[in-house]
């Protein structure tokens, strides 16, 4: 879809932002095959590309991976329940764990559901995951509460992809 | 399964974050891995072709390019398969697993803001009426920057 007149400012960072979400085509020139997608220059595409990482829109910029064609079958959602006085540093302890890619706080929902720290960890096989929590909660000490939640199938990884 | 050389891992491990603005990015990773442009160029569409890569492009800040949740719903499991494919089917939803617990369908889901991810969420419920838990991210510890190969 290519654009006769030069779109503004704004709808530019939009269909950039919109480009990032879908995906850019791996060729040689990625920007420029984008830039004339959109009727604008190479630098102009870069400029709004760096515009969305300097507010803080993005978290990476970069390749995502889908971790099960690679090898690694197991995705646990480990979630803890955590006293709030510490919920802060325990969090910040799972996140520099290697094996950890992500460690948020969530609410507490009681009665149904009391867990208020969440991490995910990835790994080969189940065995290797569940070795790698036990291995995590006794170095740590961290005798909360807690379950593993292992996925047993996986529905849609961005876009609609089946597994 | 796909089968990955150490260069391989190399190159994915290079390539999932600070991607490189220039006018041939793939030359400058090349450049740093000792590996030609084409070469780069060749693996990557081959990975991608074998669904090992889902996109590249960038993972936009929970809360800050829009409004997103967790959520979580209870469903009988001869209900899951039809469930999942309706959830799947739903604007915004961009991860979807089946998990081993009695809420065992989780995804996340996003919208412009809050007021249109309440109006998603509305609408599963309405479709599919099961317990449903809606945990939103109150502050993150760690992101994702990304996978260790």
């Amino acid at each position: 879809m290519s654009r006769e007149n030069a779109i503004n400012q704004q709808s530019l960072a939009i269909e950039v932002q919109r480009a990032l979400q879908e995906g850019l085509p791996i060729v040689a020139q990625p920007y420029l095959a984008l830039a004339e997608d959109l009727g604008v220059s190479e630098q102009q595409v870069v400029e709004a590309i760096e515009q969305l990482q300097r507010s803080g829109m993005t978290k990476r910029f970069g390749m995502v991976l889908k971790h099960r064609q690679l090898g690694y079958h197991a995705n646990a959602m480990v979630v803890w329940d955590v006293p709030d006085g510490c919920v802060d540093r325990v969090g910040a302890s799972l996140g520099e764990e290697p094996c950890v890619t992500l460690s948020y706080r969530r609410p507490r929902r009681p009665p149904e559901w009391n867990y208020n720290l969440f991490c995910m960890i990835h790994g080969t096989c189940r065995e290797t995951v569940t070795a790698q929590l036990e291995d995590i909660v006794l170095r740590k000490g961290l005798h909360y509460p807690h379950q593993l939640l292992f996925s047993s199938h996986c529905f849609k990884q961005r876009g609609a992809v089946y597994v | 399964m796909i089968r990955l050389s150490p260069q391989d891992c190399e190159l994915l491990n290079r390539i999932q974050s600070d991607f490189p603005l220039d006018s041939h990015p793939f030359a400058t990773i090349a450049d740093q891995l000792g590996m030609s442009e084409a070469a780069v160029l060749a693996r990557l569409q081959e990975l991608e072709q074998a669904g090992a890569i889902s996109r590249f492009g960038a993972v936009f800040t929970p809360n800050v390019a829009g409004a997103s949740t967790l959520v979580a719903l209870a469903i009988p499991e001869e209900d899951i398969e039809q469930t999942a494919e309706l959830v799947n089917a739903m604007a915004g939803v961009n991860h979807n697993y089946l998990r081993e617990h009695r809420y065992n369908l989780w995804f996340v889901i996003t919208g412009r803001d809050r007021t249109e991810l309440d109006d998603r969420l509305r609408h599963i419920q309405q479709a599919a009426p099961y317990p449903m838990l809606d945990l939103p991210m109150e502050q993150p510890y760690h992101i994702d920057l990304g996978f260790a190969l």
